[in-house]
């Protein structure tokens, strides 16, 4: 059972001795709440807010529509995404900015 | 008490992502009404017991938030009134020929001290609420999703909160029902629920460093069971949640408040308390805020306070 839930992709967080699943199809945002770390910032969940911003340095990834106010053209060719609209394809390694930095770097 | 001068909120103009996640989002879900489309790919929309052509304009754009909100006031000789009135305090207008919007008649536009764009008109056409004006009945067999009544409101994020009351008050004739303040002695207001007509709030302005945020559109249900029918939905659908379904203290709201697909906060309520003149102005201090915002668990919660668009 606990084999079959651990089955996906491993995303791996850069500067912290920190990783966690996401399942197939499953959004990167979803797995990092279940890092269970006090004060991810879970905003809108919609690409809207930015409140979730990640930079992704290895790995594939398919993206849904992110608010340009907060991911630019440039950023978003650079590997930045909205963690609530991107979607792992394989396993990544991610650096946490903005907002999210402050939850996932605390001790729990 | 005849109502006079501005009347009401008449419509927003909302910044989407993807309009076909959006049009999903407010008419199979939230129950709005299409009404029309335009050249520039912009959706009208409007609450089934609104009468007037449309109160929401989906526009696409690559960020969301708010582009203006109008306000419908009783005559021409008040439009031209408040123009000048307007002008003579300081605030630039822009005149915006009918027909820019379909279906609704020459506006008068101008920014607040907070940044964001509001704007005036007389008509809009009526296209009636389904029922028909001669023994109608009481309600409409064909909605769908949370069957929400109509547009209510608007709260916004700007940095001149003092500014924003005070052309509110002073030039377009509205009234605050109620203020929150903090700081030493009170002294500092961060918030602001004002009126046009009879209701606790036609717009509410909460104090931010950034100009022009949109903090929620809001959306009229008649009880607590259409509250919770609603909140039925989101969960069916899964619609994100911000929080609720609870009850606010400021203006009495039994509320849930919800994103939309580009992360604009939508709000759903019901209750509040009718606004008379004479009303006196209700103030809320710090040390209540968390049962100001939300009564029951009475914690204020970061992300309602800060996530905007």
């Amino acid at each position: 059972m606990l084999s079959y839930l651990q089955q996906g992709y491993t995303i791996h967080i850069n500067e912290i001795e920190e990783k966690f699943v996401c399942r197939p199809q499953e959004l990167l945002l979803a797995g990092m709440v279940r890092l269970g770390k006090r004060g991810i910032p879970v905003g809108c969940r919609s690409g809207g807010c930015g409140v979730c911003k990640v930079h992704v340095q290895q790995g594939e990834y398919a993206t849904g529509k992110m608010s340009r106010a907060h991911v630019s053209e440039q950023e978003e060719q650079a590997g930045y995404v909205l963690a609530c609209r991107c979607e792992p394809k394989s396993d990544l390694v991610i650096t946490v900015i903005g907002q999210m930095r402050k939850a996932t770097h605390a001790s729990i | 008490m005849p109502m006079t001068g501005v009347l009401r909120p008449g419509h927003v103009q909302i910044r989407v992502l993807d309009m076909a996640a959006s049009l999903t989002h407010y008419i199979d879900r939230m129950g709005l009404l299409e009404t029309d489309r335009d050249e520039q790919g912009r959706v009208y929309l409007k609450g089934w017991d609104e009468h007037d052509w449309f109160s929401v304009v989906l526009r696409p754009a690559d960020a969301p938030g708010m582009d203006f909100m109008g306000f419908k006031v009783d005559s021409v000789e008040t439009l031209n009134r408040l123009e000048q009135a307007l002008n003579e305090y300081g605030c630039p207008t822009n005149r915006i020929p009918a027909g820019d919007l379909k279906h609704c008649g020459e506006r008068v536009s101008f920014v607040s001290p907070m940044g964001h764009t509001f704007e005036l008109y007389v008509d809009k056409d009526s296209i009636g609420n389904g029922l028909g004006n001669k023994n109608p009945h009481p309600w409409r067999e064909d909605l769908k999703g949370m069957k929400v009544h109509r547009f209510d409101h608007c709260l916004l994020y700007g940095d001149d909160l003092d500014g924003a009351v005070k052309l509110f008050t002073e030039v377009l004739g509205f009234q605050q029902t109620e203020k929150v303040m903090v700081g030493p002695d009170h002294s500092v207001q961060i918030a602001s629920f004002l009126t046009c007509g009879m209701k606790a709030h036609d717009i509410a302005l909460i104090r931010h460093p950034e100009k022009d945020k949109l903090h929620h559109v809001s959306f009229l249900l008649r009880s607590w069971e259409e509250v919770l029918h609603a909140a039925d939905i989101m969960g069916r659908y899964k619609i994100p949640i911000d929080i609720g379904p609870t009850r606010h203290g400021i203006t009495r709201g039994r509320t849930i408040y919800f994103f939309d697909p580009s992360g604009n906060r939508n709000e759903t309520f019901c209750d509040s308390y009718d606004w008379y003149p004479d009303n006196p102005e209700i103030t809320w201090t710090e040390d209540e805020l968390g049962g100001a915002i939300f009564y029951h668990d009475q914690q204020l919660n970061e992300r309602f306070l800060n996530v905007v668009t």
